[in-house]
């Protein structure tokens, strides 16, 4: 069958027309908004026009068939209208609040879990992995189903002070939100790569493989007409092998995950803040990476006994002093935690206050 | 179709939260390239290592990006994912769908790819997981001729993304979704035919809550935000004062302190506020942006690679938002422009600020330097001055010479 004639530079279809009705009629108007459950909340325009939305946990990898049945359910209860969040949740748009107990009803007797509004956990913001990218040192939709399998009461109904963005990245690439997520995975190599010398100069430019490490720990070896490694320097990051393919970085027993904490991108109350490192090294264990999921659910419920109300958790840490997260956590305070890259000179302390 | 052992990742079908490998599973049913996907993962899962070549250049023709070609290392025991490219067609705004639309996306897909999705990508594509390098340009046609593009991969404009704005959201201060669309159909050759030193990205956020997280995701950040009054409804103040300890919740919480609750009235000196969004956000019914809406524009951000992670920092503190968006198109040339004169290859334009300094790229852009650029002014006292700088002193001290007055 002949193919329909191509067409290029047309951009993506006009939002306009996907929006329902009652968004076309009250674009821009609305006048206030009220969570009701943690998976619905209404908006309610300045024509008094009310439109609720319930909110559906998405595995972000999707088969068609789930997104057909999304579809059904969207013509069975909102005209056929729908969408995904930033975080990769699915909303239904529901007009007629006749509907919202029916789909409500649907929704739980196909499985769909509803929740991640307000105060609490929603989805994970993840990478590819191992189902998708060459630089992978993890995988992320593992962890990620691990750890929400773990907190899931906090998706559907458990309170916290504040909500806790999780994001996870297979490698320090971190593609996503990881340098900026209340608690966030990144994975980590821990050993110097080793390079196929013969393949150098048929696949790598020189210049970009040396300008891509950070820590200038790669010079040129005229003699092999490749590179060399500096030991002392490297820090594993792989954006060697990034850039030059026959440089290996890859290794199953060394390749595993760190933590960070206290990141947030919105202004309330405090500036948006970078996620720090707190746990520098744990085992990759698939399926179930248990003992990171355990680590995130401590932390979590040490966070959800000692923050105040509103206080994201960058912001708890800051109170209290980084020096009394330790303490509270119990996670063992290590070299790695001691900025030696880009912002050691700010991140010292430079005065004599702090806690025993 | 080979039936595979997958005992590691059927452990992941188990439990509260949606499973990605029942998706793979649901997929793999009819369909090969789907069926050898879940016996690749199982493979990675019991190894601990991934198997993906490095790299992969597809596409169609007449684009420069939009596929990320990908090659399994176990091409010969897993055939179904030997070629496995993700294609990223370019999302609608505020990831807005009908029913319809979506079902003509799965059916093409069905035909041609895995039947694996990811929706949506970081970036904000539509993703579609898996497919081969002689399949891509049938999809372009079927998807092109349908009203679907390819979203952008590469050294170019990424595919812009934004909040959901005014389509359901009554803090916004301007269209996002409006701004995002007219951006991507103004830019579609820097989008699909890479011409910059590397990835520029674009999001647009309708406030300072940043819900498309565009402060650190995105070069180019545009924040929506207001000059003006913040509304009081003190009714409605009235009614979360039986529910909520205003002074401890909201007052003592702002980060400039220029609220006041007395029990009856809240106060604002909204000539101190910053505009956080923190006390709006805990009373919706009671408290609105009020006055002049526009954005502020922040450039930078990135991740860690190569010279540490960046946040989007100010460059323009205040800008209209206003169909047809000339000024911000412009400003964003000019931005593109003096990148394109600065940058080596691979270095992003938060890494080239750094390197060249602020003041080169203020002046190319035509932005005079203003305090809600910085957190803090200079440390150190190195420095520069160019001859016109000290003129400009000398000339301003031979006036206050005049007059007798000091102009600081």
């Amino acid at each position: 069958m002949a193919l329909p004639q191509r067409k290029t530079d047309i951009g993506p279809p006009d939002y306009k027309q996907f929006l329902p009705p009652v968004i076309q009629k009250n674009y821009g108007n609305w006048k206030y908004h009220e969570v009701l459950t943690p998976g619905t909340m209404v908006h309610v325009g300045e024509t008094g026009d009310k439109l609720w939305t319930v909110r559906v946990a998405s595995p972000r990898l999707l088969s068609t068939d789930t997104i057909r049945e999304h579809c059904d359910i969207a013509e069975k209860y909102c005209d056929g209208y729908l969408r995904y969040t930033t975080r990769n949740n699915l909303e239904f748009l529901v007009s007629d609040e006749k509907k919202l107990e029916p789909l409500k009803k649907e929704l739980k007797d196909r499985g769909f879990k509803m929740g991640g509004i307000g105060p609490h956990i929603t989805n994970v913001v993840h990478t590819q992995g191992w189902v998708h990218c060459h630089s992978a040192c993890t995988d992320a939709s593992g962890l990620v189903k691990s750890m929400m399998d773990e907190l899931y009461d906090y998706f559907e109904s458990k309170k916290l002070p504040n909500k806790v963005r999780l994001a996870v990245a297979c490698c320090v690439n971190m593609c996503g939100a990881v340098h900026c997520s209340d608690i966030a995975v990144v994975a980590v190599h821990t050993k110097v790569p080793t390079i196929t010398h013969e393949n150098f100069k048929n696949m790598c430019e020189l210049p970009t493989v040396i300008g891509s490490c950070p820590t200038r720990a790669i010079s040129p070896d005229p003699a092999k007409k490749s590179v060399k490694i500096n030991a002392e320097k490297c820090m594993y990051c792989g954006n060697c092998f990034t850039v030059c393919p026959p440089i290996s970085i890859k290794d199953p027993e060394r390749d595993g995950v760190a933590i960070v904490v206290g990141g947030k991108v919105n202004s309330l109350r405090s500036n948006p803040k970078f996620s720090k490192l707190v746990i520098p090294y744990i085992s990759n264990e698939p399926p179930r990476w248990p003992k990171v999921v355990a680590a995130i659910k401590h932390i979590i419920e040490i966070y959800a006994k000692n923050a105040k109300k509103h206080e994201r958790i960058g912001e708890w840490i800051e109170r209290i002093g980084w020096e009394r997260f330790f303490s509270l956590t119990g996670i063992e305070f290590t070299f790695q935690a001691i900025d030696d890259f880009t912002f050691m000179r700010d991140t010292m302390r430079t005065s004599s206050t702090f806690k025993w | 179709m080979k039936k595979y052992d997958t005992p590691l990742i059927d452990d992941l079908e188990k439990g509260p939260w949606p499973s990605f490998v029942t998706e793979m599973k649901k997929a793999a049913k009819n369909n090969e390239m789907a069926n050898d996907a879940v016996g690749h993962l199982e493979k990675c899962y019991s190894t601990k290592v991934g198997y993906w070549k490095h790299g992969g250049i597809v596409g169609v023709l007449g684009y420069g990006g939009g596929v990320i070609g990908r090659y399994s290392e176990l091409g010969n025991e897993f055939p179904g994912v030997a070629h496995f490219h993700t294609v990223r067609l370019n999302q609608p705004s505020g990831f807005f769908y009908t029913s319809k639309a979506l079902k003509e996306i799965c059916d093409i897909w069905d035909k041609y790819g895995s039947g694996l999705t990811n929706m949506h990508g970081s970036t904000g594509d539509l993703v579609l997981l898996g497919c081969r390098t002689e399949s891509l340009e049938a999809i372009f046609a079927e998807y092109s001729s349908r009203g679907w593009d390819l979203g952008s991969s590469g050294s170019a404009l990424r595919t812009p993304s934004c909040c959901i704005g005014p389509g359901r959201c009554e803090w916004t201060n301007y269209d996002t979704l409006g701004l995002t669309y007219a951006l991507t159909q103004e830019f579609q050759d820097e989008m699909h035919r890479p011409a910059f030193s590397y990835k520029f990205k674009i999001k647009a956020s309708g406030c300072a809550c940043d819900c498309v997280a565009s402060i650190a995701r995105a070069d180019l950040s545009i924040i929506g935000t207001w000059k003006g009054d913040i509304k009081i409804d003190n009714d409605e103040v009235k009614n979360y004062a039986k529910t909520m300890d205003i002074n401890a919740e909201i007052v003592n919480m702002c980060p400039t302190q220029c609220m006041s609750y007395d029990g009856k009235e809240l106060e604002i000196n909204n000539a101190e506020c910053s505009r956080c969004m923190h006390c709006i956000t805990r009373m919706t019914k009671a408290l609105r942006p009020g006055g002049e809406r526009g954005a502020t524009l922040c450039v930078g951000s990135k991740a860690p690679i190569v010279v540490g992670s960046l946040l989007s920092w100010v460059i323009v503190p205040f800008i209209k938002v206003e169909p047809p968006y000339t000024e911000i198109k412009d400003m964003i040339r000019k931005m593109w422009e003096w990148w394109d004169e600065n940058a080596k290859p691979r270095e992003r334009i938060g890494e080239v600020i750094e390197m060249k300094g602020m003041r080169s790229f203020l002046e190319a852009i035509g932005v005079p330097p203003q305090p809600q650029q910085i957190k803090e002014p200079r440390k150190d006292p190195f420095i520069f001055y160019t001859e016109d700088d000290i003129a400009a002193y000398k000339a301003k001290e031979a006036e206050e010479k005049k007059t007798g007055k000091y102009k600081f």
